[in-house]
């Protein structure tokens, strides 16, 4: 064996000497990613604004719901984005991060942001599904299979970020809430199938998901697919925004440790080391409380 | 800067640099230690002793830099490293509820150890008749001590990384492990040991490096065990490395 | 991996055996969470009886909250769990010896908790194996995910309040599956309406089990 140590197994990134103490500069976001970040930003907003516009003036009232199935341009939207875009999303994102090959923080952070403009989303598909409930099944809350999913999604989604919350290095953090992220995705199918058997055994409450017996055509059909691009879009800007946010605070924290490294490294220094009146921790030979070994005479006693 | 190495080394580092949150416990180390090396980590509180011993444990991951145990990384090797080397730290790893019996037993067991081992490693450490069977919640410190020392001696790794070892032992108990240490130095097992105390605990090692700050900042030879008598005398002078500084009777160079 | 397992789950059961914290603690919290139901139901038996399965089924999900709590805590005494690391357990094994342990734990619990139930609420049981089936799978999944979350949050002062809050949803399906299977055994209910669930429940436990034994040794290593 030999003990040259450049044929050692590398345990760390490759080589560099202990990480010099320097504030690295804060990240600057690219002027075309500011630029493509305000496009999206402005056509969701526009978007959202014209399916409002077409959904509470243009389009028909349904024959059967009247005006309440003004929501199915909303509603839908919003519960796609949630239950499979931004849970989809997370998932897909924090197996990136656990897998080896393809580890980096930026699958943590984008996990984080999804589920964040999730929770978001989640909400707006709860409130918006019990507007709905309430004239159609009388009650602010039935039960509905899709909902109480989309109800159990939200508080998995509020755990994940509960357990962010802790402070932890971001790779310890990003590990432990990518292991929550997979038992959670891995849960979601199961908890669905629940739901699903569990809804379908009462007589008593609808299992009808408001949208299913909706006949749409015309400027309906073209509203709801107005209303699912824009929103969609929003969901977008704003995983791009705190993702960006994100990379902002990793790098504030990040340069904590820099100064503490620095700090850390002057403990050991100082031309003081062999001073009889250095005072205690200083200097490169051990002294501290056992002054008075063979060394002894050489450093103040502490 | 390092001594010059022997062919096979034990335990190698190079630029290690660990972190525990944003602290860093180590802030670049450069450590080489043989085989059947036995060598004294000296240095004040909070220099990095206990977590260069926790690196080489393979408990700590590094941050940057190299680290090799008995030649394997114990990133990747994490099962064989740990099962070959033992760590005597502050805690002793015991179960309140279990008696001193039944946690060395599950100790060895759980590391994979020798359990004919068990008894006499017991014995040896006086852990017989009712302190056997006491809880390990009763226990005091120095009790404990001597509980994690018998589940060393009775594992008997090929790497032993004492963290403190003296502290809370009696001068019984003391004699007893210099003489276990002397023996695994002598058998071929390779020791580290942490200490902020100088004195006898010099008389096991045949180098001591003292750290501060997170870095090994000197090193120095000390007398071979077999030559020294009186418990604690300034150590003769072994032959130094060329165009380090001389003052009274150390050899002191910053790596 | 077999033999860790058995080597942890005897220690977990011997300290179990002499600290007694299961039987003296956790079972009679589990009795006073029934009590508790029945006050908050009204006096009414036919109501207590209808909702019997669904109470067990809570009491024993607040039962397995305070048993994993207990088994992560046995964990922080002098640093043992970092003295597992250190002794190169298998983590896979580690990890099935822990499950096996509150396992153990909470099918007692379980006995205990029918009982009561059937003589505090009148609940009549007409298919007693889906009872018994039920309780061992639904059992078997709660020690699975519980011994993974627990581990989890191991080193964290908040997991007291984390861990009821992240286990809890992930264990639904159990709940809703130990119910409807309660119910179908039940006096009044269709015992073959209880097939697809027992299948849910061994799905559950089969896919919570795999992932704990693969992935044990990573988070070992996070938390």
């Amino acid at each position: 064996m030999t003990s040259d140590l450049t044929a050692l197994p590398v345990s760390g990134p490759p080589a560099a000497p202990v990480p010099d103490a320097r504030v690295d500069p804060p990240p600057v976001q690219s002027s075309r990613s500011k630029l493509v970040e305000r496009v999206i930003g402005v056509t969701a907003l526009v978007g959202i604004a014209a399916t409002v516009w077409l959904g509470l003036w243009v389009t028909p009232p349904d024959k059967v719901q009247g005006d309440l199935v003004r929501l199915v341009y909303i509603h839908p939207g919003v519960a796609w984005v949630a239950l499979y875009l931004a849970f989809g999303l997370a998932a897909v994102s924090s197996l990136l991060y656990l897998w080896p090959r393809t580890r980096s923080l930026f699958w943590d952070r984008l996990a984080a942001a999804a589920v964040e403009v999730g929770v978001v989303f989640n909400i707006c598909t709860l409130v918006s599904g019990s507007i709905w409930g309430k004239p159609t099944w009388g009650v602010w809350w039935a039960w509905d299979a899709r909902l109480t999913l989309t109800a159990v999604l939200l508080v998995l989604f509020l755990g994940y970020l509960a357990l962010r919350r802790i402070p932890a290095e971001p790779e310890v953090r990003a590990r432990r809430s990518a292991f929550v992220a997979l038992f959670a995705a891995i849960d979601i199918p199961l908890v669905h199938f629940s739901v699903n058997w569990w809804n379908t055994l009462h007589q008593g409450a609808t299992v009808l998901n408001p949208g299913l017996k909706l006949k749409i055509h015309g400027s309906m059909a073209w509203t709801l697919l107005l209303g699912f691009l824009a929103l969609t879009l929003a969901f977008v800007w704003m995983l791009l925004v705190r993702y960006r946010v994100g990379v902002l605070e990793d790098w504030l924290a990040a340069n904590e440790l820099d100064f503490a490294l620095a700090e850390r490294q002057s403990e050991g220094a100082g031309p003081s080391g062999t001073d009889p009146g250095a005072g205690p921790g200083k200097g490169p030979s051990g002294e501290g409380p056992s002054g008075e070994g063979p060394t002894g005479d050489r450093v103040g006693v502490a | 800067m390092a001594p010059a190495a022997l062919p096979s080394s034990a335990v190698s580092l190079r630029g290690a640099v660990a972190l525990s949150g944003r602290f860093p416990l180590l802030a670049g180390v450069d450590l080489e230690v043989a085989v059947g090396e036995t060598v004294l980590v000296e240095g004040p509180n909070g220099a990095g002793k206990t977590s260069l011993l926790r690196v080489c444990a393979g408990l700590v991951p590094l941050a940057s830099g190299r680290l090799s145990v008995l030649g394997l990384d114990p990133a990747r090797n994490r099962t064989t490293v740990r099962r070959r080397v033992g760590l005597l730290s502050h805690d002793s790893h015991l179960y309140d509820d279990l008696t001193v019996i039944e946690n060395v037993r599950f100790a060895v067991r759980a590391a994979g150890g020798d359990t004919s081992r068990i008894d006499p490693a017991c014995e040896r450490w006086g852990l017989v008749g009712r302190l056997a069977k006491t809880p390990a919640g009763k226990l005091s410190a120095g009790q404990r001590r001597r509980v994690a020392l018998a589940v060393l001696t009775a594992r008997w790794p090929e790497v032993w990384l004492l963290d403190e070892p003296h502290a809370g032992l009696d001068a019984a108990a003391r004699t007893l492990l210099d003489q276990a240490v002397l023996e695994a130095a002598g058998a071929g097992v390779t020791v580290l040991i942490a200490s902020h105390e100088s004195g006898p605990v010099e008389e096991l090692a045949a180098r001591a490096v003292t750290m501060t700050g997170g870095r090994v900042t000197a090193e120095r030879s000390l007398v071979p065990p077999s030559t020294t008598k009186a418990p604690s005398v300034a150590p003769e002078i072994a032959p130094d490395v060329p165009g380090a500084a001389r003052e009274d009777g150390r050899v002191a160079h910053v790596a | 991996m077999w033999r860790d397992a058995a080597l942890v789950a005897g220690k977990d059961l011997r300290i179990e055996g002499r600290s007694r914290v299961a039987l003296s603690q956790v079972a009679p919290f589990g009795v006073v969470a029934l009590v508790l139901f029945a006050f908050a139901l009204g006096p009414d038996r036919q109501v207590m009886a209808k909702g019997a399965p669904g109470l067990f089924w809570v009491a024993v999900l607040f039962c397995t909250v305070l048993a994993i709590q207990r088994s992560v805590s046995v964990e922080s005494s002098d640093g043992a769990r970092d003295g597992l690391r250190l002794s190169g357990i298998d983590p896979a094994g580690l990890y099935l010896g822990k499950a096996v342990a509150v396992a153990a734990q909470l099918i007692v619990l379980e006995v205990l908790l029918a009982a009561g139930v059937v003589l505090l609420y009148g609940a009549r049981i007409e298919v007693p194996w889906m009872i018994v089936v039920s309780c061992v799978l639904g059992t078997v999944g709660l020690a699975a995910t519980g011994t993974l979350y627990g581990a989890l949050l191991s080193g964290l002062r908040v997991r007291e309040t984390l861990l009821p809050f992240l286990l809890l949803p992930i264990a639904a399906p159990v709940l809703l599956a130990g119910t409807r299977i309660w119910q179908a055994a039940m006096a009044g209910g269709t015992p073959a309406s209880g097939l697809q669930w027992l299948r849910l429940l061994v799905v559950f436990d089969a896919v919570y089990l795999a992932v704990g034994v693969v992935l044990f040794g990573p988070i070992q290593e996070t938390a």
